[in-house]
């Protein structure tokens, strides 16, 4: 009982970091494809200015959900990792690369280093997600045992690959469809055009990889597709074609309100459908919830801390984001780190 | 104890997969100081700047912000590569011990979750929110901080002295008791000491800065006032770690003789042990080299002489360091007290001539001694971590679990590959950082000298400072 519970934490931590970090990653992609360094200087401006002050958090659930593994799932841990060894380790190359590249780009001035640090951060955005994707696949075709070591197929196989493009196309939606917010935020209508109609793209590319999935899944993934097009699993599926509908509408409307909403639902609806469709195992076939719990008196703890975690922090990041979308962060400029600059009213 | 597995050779994958885990936690370590420390000096710093309207202050308040933010990024990153590192190298740690010493990191997750908001609010505050709740959500940072580190030590010091849990007839452990495993006996000591080694080496980094900056006879207000602060802060800490360091010694004494007598390369039980400053154990149990203090050693771990401490030969050669880990323990742990005690005697200069004169020290050998203080601190803090890490070898859980055991499969090729991957990317990402560092360093430079705000000017170029943001409700239109 208590280990659905924590499988149901993880699941929903999974998600908030597929839509908090796949905004981030998303936004990545768009530097990268941005063109050179003239075409592509003022997305990046936007991209740089609206990511800055939220990058760390989205990217603080993924450490969630490495915790709430290793101490909710021990054994789940320690199959995913020893079998997705390669996928993970890059995975976490890109990350360092990824934030390193992000974080330094910054105070640079001289185009020449902006570049340098620009194409390591846009390259890691792009190749992150498609390793993480990659190693989700292995776990929904089950290629994760406790027998298995690393090697090529456990992750280079159809299900990890299409996961793993997946995972790209709907950072690539997140990210277009919360830069062309940002956007018409900061007055840009020129840009705002410009990201809707790379998340209409996205979003054809998400649909058509989806229908793809769904049918490779038939074949190298049997349980997860008996879940998808069965109860529970179905019925967040549903819920994700009609957020990607309800997406683009809304998009092709003037005023696109609401679409980051329903991106967002079109994200998270399809990883609770994964998970769903995934039960009552953790690996399909092999390791059920029950199976690879930790102890429980650590789950019912677990229960606890996520819950304080909730209280606590639910408040705290909404203020951020209220703050962010108000316009109330903003970064330091020169000027107000020069004597007697701008900023010293306080 | 569940049954010992003998394991005659540790097999191939433990020397890269540790190599590969000590390198970047030592990366990341450095980065950790000023993580946990930077926000509240650059608090205490804001509110005296509030306080006495003190524009000097409040630049370097900002400015340090601007460098909090490189930072925390970077040590974000490093720090989700450890976490990667516990599946990748140690997934046979995580899978039996996971859910008993986990709960630790899950409160650190948060804390850390938390962190990340406040200071990306504050961070990014500077501008356009009103100062006074600018500074009051900075305030609750370097609690969360302190937060975050209880997590991480619960979960160190849960290696060090494990508990909260029976084995059963397998070996798994069972009956897990959540508080006991949090709070085990190395707890209280390693927490305290590594807050304050925080603590005392963000005031001294920071402080340093200046020092180097007044030796070179930069002497305004703005470089008394960023020296002063920070190294008060640190001066002010330094005797109470000497205090926390010399206890959490006799609590490993205690709590872990083998690796006290690692530590101290102590061979045979004994009374009257004598101290050995440096020198080198071999494996034949002759210590070579170093300065030998009759019974000293006896007398710091008891206060008596006659006090009997463990030897390295009380357990077989299988369950303790080998001469080679014990010798690095023992210098590590030498150089780190060393250390401290030199930093000692400079806060006691400093603090004295405070309370006589109620001056800065004029000598310019103080000067360089402060300027030395954030990198001998920085160095204390390795040492430190070297002395717990490779003391308690050959376990990964103190005389339940070795290292050998809990290394993942992965080929040995494979990890040597990716830790040659892992050395170029951390070069490069540490030594983009420092670049950066000294690139905003020479840029404020430059504005101070030329003094007061520049007019805006009309088109800037890629190398004038950017005076507005490009975006933003405010500015919208400025520059599009």
């Amino acid at each position: 009982m208590i280990a659905g519970v924590i499988a149901v934490v993880l699941l929903l931590a999974i998600a908030a970091y597929a839509c908090g970090g796949g905004t981030d990653y998303g936004a990545g992609f768009w530097d990268l494809v941005a063109g050179g360094a003239e075409r592509g200087d003022r997305p990046r401006r936007l991209i740089d200015h609206a990511m800055e002050p939220v990058w760390e958090v989205n990217n603080v659930w993924l450490i969630f959900v490495l915790v709430i593994m290793w101490t909710g799932f021990p054994v789940f841990f320690q199959q995913v990792f020893t079998t997705m060894w390669l996928p993970l380790a890059l995975a976490a190359v890109g990350i360092v690369l990824r934030g390193a590249g992000f974080a330094l780009r910054k105070p640079l001035r001289r185009p020449a280093g902006r570049r340098l640090y620009g194409a390591v951060f846009a390259v890691s955005s792009l190749l992150t997600p498609f390793f993480l994707g990659a190693a989700a696949g292995g776990v929904a075709s089950g290629r994760v045992t406790a027998t298995t070591t690393a090697s090529t197929d456990v992750w280079a196989n159809p299900t990890s690959l299409l996961f793993g493009l997946l995972a790209i196309a709907a950072t690539a939606a997140l990210g277009a469809v919360f830069l062309a917010a940002d956007a018409r935020r900061f007055a840009a209508p020129d840009l705002d055009r410009y990201f809707r109609r790379r998340a209409l793209g996205a979003l054809a590319a998400v649909a058509v990889l989806a229908v793809v999935t769904l049918f490779v899944t038939h074949g190298d993934a049997p349980h997860v597709w008996h879940g998808l097009t069965h109860g529970v699993g179905l019925f967040f599926v549903i819920v994700a074609v009609l957020a990607t509908l309800a997406t683009a509408w809304l998009l092709n409307r003037p005023s696109g309100a609401w679409s980051r909403v329903t991106a967002v639902g079109v994200v998270a609806s399809a990883v609770i459908a994964w998970g769903m469709a995934q039960r009552p195992y953790l690996v399909p076939t092999s390791l059920t919830v029950a199976e690879g719990a930790g102890a429980h008196t650590t789950l019912r703890w677990l229960a606890f801390v996520t819950l304080v975690a909730l209280v606590l922090v639910i408040p705290a990041v909404a203020l951020l984001y209220w703050l962010d979308t108000h316009g109330e962060l903003e970064g330091l400029t020169d000027a107000d780190l020069r004597r007697g600059g701008a900023g010293d009213e306080g | 104890m569940h049954t010992v597995l003998l394991l005659a050779d540790a097999p191939a994958q433990t020397l890269p997969a540790r190599s590969m885990m000590a390198f970047t936690l030592a990366s990341h370590i450095i980065l950790v100081p000023l993580g946990v420390a930077l926000p509240l000096i650059t608090l205490v710093m804001h509110g005296y700047g509030l306080r006495r309207a003190d524009a000097d202050a409040l630049l370097l308040a900002r400015r340090w912000s601007a460098v909090m933010a490189v930072q925390f990024a970077i040590g974000v990153v490093t720090g989700t590569v450890l976490s990667f590192e516990f599946g990748l190298l140690w997934p046979g740690m995580m899978g039996r011990w996971g859910d008993v010493f986990g709960i630790g990191f899950g409160v650190e997750a948060w804390a850390f979750f938390l962190e990340a908001v406040l200071i990306a609010i504050y961070l990014y505050g500077w501008r356009r929110l009103p100062s006074r709740i600018h500074f009051l959500l900075g305030l609750p940072l370097p609690f969360v901080a302190l937060l975050g580190a209880f997590g991480i030590l619960a979960a160190n010091s849960w290696m060090n002295t494990p508990r909260g849990f029976t084995l059963d007839p397998a070996g798994n452990p069972v009956d897990v008791k959540i508080w006991k495993a949090v709070f085990t006996p190395m707890f209280g000591p390693e927490y305290w000491h590594f807050v304050f080694a925080m603590f005392v080496t963000a005031g001294y980094v920071v402080a340093g800065v200046y020092a180097v900056g007044r030796l070179r006879g930069r002497r305004d207000r703005y470089h008394r006032l960023g020296f002063t602060i920070p190294f008060t802060f640190a001066a002010v800490c330094t005797p109470v770690q000497f205090v926390l360091g010399d206890s959490i010694a006799r609590q490993v004494f205690h709590k872990q003789p083998v690796k006290f007598g690692a530590m101290e390369i102590v061979w045979k039980t004994d009374t009257h042990v004598p101290e050995y400053l440096f020198g080198r154990l071999h494996p034949d149990g002759t210590v070579s080299g170093g300065i030998r203090i009759p019974q000293l050693d006896s007398i710091l771990a008891g206060f008596r002489p006659d006090t009997q401490v463990t030897g390295l030969t009380s357990v077989p050669a299988s369950d303790r360091p080998t001469a080679t880990q014990a010798t690095v323990a023992h210098w590590a742990f030498d150089t780190m007290v060393g250390i401290g005690s030199v930093l000692l005697l400079l806060a006691l200069w400093y603090g004295v001539l405070w309370l006589r004169r109620r001056r800065l020290p004029e000598s310019p050998w103080f000067f360089r001694a402060a300027a030395c203080a954030g990198v001998a601190s920085v160095l204390a803090v390795e040492c430190g971590w070297i002395t717990t890490e490779v003391g308690r070898q050959p376990w990964i859980v103190y005389q339940n679990m070795r290292v050998a055991e809990a290394v993942t499969a992965t080929r040995s090729t494979s990890l040597w590959i990716m830790f040659a991957l892992v050395v170029v990317v951390y070069v490069f990402v540490f030594g983009s950082f420092l670049a950066v560092l000294l690139r905003m360093r020479s840029r404020w430079r430059l504005a101070d000298e030329q003094g007061g705000p520049r007019p805006a000017e009309g088109a800037p170029g890629p190398d004038t400072p950017e005076t507005d943001t490009p975006y933003g409700p405010r500015s919208a239109g400025s520059r599009l």
